[in-house]
């Protein structure tokens, strides 16, 4: 019944579709190819290998691990140094105003600028991208775990004064668990970030990929394989937030919980 | 155990600075169960939070066990006014219990056993896999108080612990803070607005004025026997007690001379 | 007593921690500790920066970028907030666009450049095409965000008054949304200069930072003026967000008091 009404809100997608397609089959455009096109055409690029490998072709098992890999070398990495270097400056109001500057400006910098200057330094390959990606991606888990490190309740850190609780019990028992929920929203956000610098990293410097593949096809005027391509981006994203969105959903049960009652 | 002397303590500066103590002098013996009841906003929760370590005062000095408190002591445990924001909503009511424990080396099944223990001794047996908020009120507060319990301190300040349970409850935690005060060998101090439970649970109650608060009254109680519920509360000395503290208290809210 | 005040200045703490970066930067270039070749000494990138500000290709590229960044801002805001407000009034139209648009928002909008470097024939448009699709989630989502905070007392009492629909649109549902709105074209602002130099950097030719940026690449010290034309993206990036952020306080002060009241 709940499945039959979920699909019910789903009616427009289906109409979009069949708009969409007998739009592009009566403009016959090169430049909107119609989604029956486009979906062959990614059947054709990553789903036509043999059953035993999950009928993924070559290309789909060389390039999407690859990407997620680099997305997610990427993303953990971030993470650590976000929450890590965060945390130091939520919990010391000396160093974030030495720094807090640094970090604006840090922030500020569109990273696709840094590009030619991360090719430069590690040239074409996987260092070239994650470093692109952690770059890009790091300020939001910064800035959210540092906020989330500021404000812990008083009465928290005073019952861990009083119960004697060292540095290192109040700094992995109360504060990281209640900047948590913080630090999940920064490091939601720069997933999808993430996602983007993967493509735009592999768009300008890379050999293999979904974005390789995505310039590639659009140097070969294969319209179909940019519009699939753009497609697997999308659905790729789409899998990974609500991947993320159920780990946190268990994560911070206590959260949602302790905020319904009060 | 526990001296107090001339604590005054200013909050803020300037035209807007509110004098929440003014020259508070107290002794607390080993042991010794002493109650404070004073007026909403005089400065109780002030006076405790200075025992504690936990707020700087602006003069005056606390010394425990003949050492001048300047950090938080080892050895000493509160339970918070605000029982809801002390307990952490991350961690299972086991787990709150618990926590403090690790830094007294237990081991894991031991410090599970006496947070059992501890939440058995407040009533609260089965709730060692909640969460505090899946709790009531009253339940939260008493969940702080095992914790207090199972910490085993050598002084155990208490603000305002009852506050948010009924009536039962109230009496069953009273005798289980007798208990624990007897079998421990605990020095307890206890802030309370009810000035009945001040009398029956108290060796001496403290009376504090209104702000700035100086102690306005200091009574020994002397009950006959071991206590208990109706029949001390009939007790001709407790009635008396009752209304001494009573008056004390009433005269803090009508002649403002009295506090001066 | 003087070091703590000292210390308490934040302009002051935050110009020692900039001055302490570059030292430390300047160091490891002088030590050898980082090789000059591979990665430049911080003056010869900051004396690069103060050249840029007076060379005229590089002027001519920011301003080129500036002004895509401002088209594409202004098209966001134009198409974002009726679409929001229409959205945000009718429940039944957003919930049957709601899958739709939840399919669309993931794509990750660099993805697109390539393709609108197929479809525009002009740079600067498919500059524009692009800045708007990924721009225009963060006004849509904000503007239908704080629609949904409109008090509705508010609405209520200019109803009873005898007030249309439009008119309780224009004097209370459009104020009231005005600071989340806001708050919604400050994000777009970053996420459009963002959008702009990486189409920049793909798309090649014509002009802007990430043109210069793309085009240095092949003389020999190029790397300094990479980093320099960077570091003036960064600054820009910078002055948008606070002149952003000052506009946003000057403008709803109201706002911000009323919510940091409540708190
Ligand atoms: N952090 C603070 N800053 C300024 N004033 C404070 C602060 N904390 C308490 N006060 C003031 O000091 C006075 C005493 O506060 P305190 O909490 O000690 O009262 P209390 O006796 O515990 O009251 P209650 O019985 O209601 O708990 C109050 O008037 C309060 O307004
Ligand atoms: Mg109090």
């Amino acid at each position: 019944m709940r499945f039959l009404r979920a699909l019910g809100r789903l009616w427009l997608v289906p109409v979009v579709l069949v708009a969409w397609e007998a739009a592009t089959r009566l403009a016959e455009d090169i430049f909107f190819p119609p989604p029956t096109t486009i979906a062959a055409r990614m059947h054709e690029m990553w789903f036509s290998g043999p059953a035993e490998r999950l009928w993924l072709t070559d290309a789909a098992l060389e390039n999407i691990p690859t990407s997620v890999g680099r997305l997610f070398a990427g993303w953990l990495l971030a993470g650590v140094i976000g929450v890590v270097l965060g945390v130091m400056l939520g919990r010391s109001a000396l160093l974030s105003r030495f720094i807090d500057p640094l970090v604006q400006f840090g922030r500020a910098i569109p990273p696709p600028a840094l590009l030619p200057f991360f090719l430069a330094l590690f040239s074409v390959g996987a260092q070239m991208q994650i470093a692109t990606i952690v770059f890009g991606i790091v300020w939001p888990i910064l800035l959210n775990s540092s906020d989330g490190a500021r404000h812990v309740d008083r009465q928290h850190l005073e019952t861990s004064t009083v119960f004697g609780l060292s540095r290192s019990q109040r700094l992995f028992w109360v504060i990281l668990p209640s900047a948590m929920p913080k630090i999940f929203a920064g490091l939601r956000l720069s997933l999808s970030l993430a996602l983007i610098l993967m493509v735009i990293s592999e768009l300008v410097g890379s050999v293999n990929g979904i974005g390789f593949q995505l310039l590639d096809a659009q140097r070969s005027y294969d319209l179909p394989g940019v519009w699939g391509t753009i497609v697997v981006l999308g659905v790729l994203g789409y899998l990974l937030n609500s991947v993320f969105l159920v780990a946190e959903r268990r994560v911070l049960s206590w959260h949602r919980g302790a905020n319904r009652t009060t | 155990m526990l001296e107090i002397s001339n604590l005054t303590h200013v909050y803020g500066g300037g035209p807007g600075a509110h004098h929440a103590l003014g020259g508070i002098d107290l002794k607390v013996a080993q042991g010794e169960l002493v109650c404070i009841v004073g007026p909403s906003g005089c400065g109780k929760s002030t006076l405790l939070r200075s025992i504690a370590g936990l707020l700087r005062p602006t003069g005056g000095t606390v010394t425990l066990g003949g050492k001048p408190v300047e950090r938080t002591p080892d050895d000493l445990a509160v339970v918070f006014q605000d029982y809801s924001r002390s307990l952490f909503p991350w961690m299972s009511v086991g787990d709150n219990v618990a926590l403090p424990l690790r830094r007294k080396g237990m081991d894991r099944p031991r410090r599970r056993e006496a947070a059992t223990e501890a939440l058995e001794q407040v009533g609260l047996a089965g709730a060692a896999g909640k969460y505090p908020w899946q709790l009531s009120g009253g339940m939260q507060q008493r969940v702080s108080i095992a914790r207090a319990l199972a910490y085993r301190p050598a002084l155990m300040l208490m603000d305002e612990p009852f506050g948010s349970v009924d009536a039962q409850t109230r009496e069953d935690l009273e005798d289980l803070t007798l208990r624990v005060r007897s079998h421990h060998d605990m020095t307890i101090l206890l802030i309370t607005h009810d000035i009945d439970e001040s009398v029956y649970v108290g060796d001496r109650v403290v009376v504090l004025s209104k702000a700035p608060a100086t102690v306005a009254g200091d009574l020994r109680v002397d009950l006959p026997g071991p206590r208990d519920q109706i029949t001390t509360r009939e007790n001709p000395a407790f009635v008396h007690l009752r209304a001494e503290v009573g008056r004390l208290v009433r005269g803090m809210r009508n002649d403002p001379a009295v506090s001066s | 007593m003087t070091g703590r005040s000292l210390l308490d200045n934040r302009l002051l703490c935050g110009a020692i921690g900039i001055a302490g970066l570059f030292c430390v930067a300047e160091l490891a270039g002088r030590t050898g500790l980082i090789d000059p070749i591979v990665f430049p000494l911080a003056s010869t990138v900051v004396g690069r920066a103060v050249e840029l500000a007076a060379d005229g290709d590089f002027l001519a590229d920011v301003v080129s970028t500036l002004g895509a960044w401002a088209a594409g801002l202004l098209l966001t805001v134009l198409i974002a907030v009726p679409v929001g407000f229409l959205l945000g009034t009718l429940p039944r139209v957003e919930s049957a666009l709601r899958p739709v648009l939840e399919f669309l928002r993931p794509i990750p909008s660099v993805a697109l450049i390539p393709l609108a470097l197929l479809l525009f024939s002009d740079r600067f448009d498919m500059k524009v095409a692009v800045i708007v699709y990924a721009a225009w989630w963060p006004v849509l989502i904000n503007t239908m965000y704080g629609l949904r905070d409109v008090d509705p007392l508010a609405k209520e009492t200019l109803r009873s008054f005898g007030f249309g629909p439009l008119a309780v649109l224009w004097r209370v549902s459009l104020p009231s949304t005005a600071p989340f709105i806001a708050t919604g074209v400050r994000l777009a602002a970053a996420i459009a200069l963002i959008l702009a130099i990486s189409a920049e950097l793909l798309g090649g030719g014509s002009s802007g930072i990430g043109t210069f940026i793309l085009e240095s690449g092949s003389s020999t010290d190029a790397l300094e003026y990479t980093v320099a034309a960077t570091i003036w993206a960064g600054a820009i990036g910078v002055i948008s967000n606070s002149l952003f952020t000052l506009a946003e306080r000057r403008l709803f002060h109201w706002h911000l008091a009323r919510t940091e009241g409540t708190r």
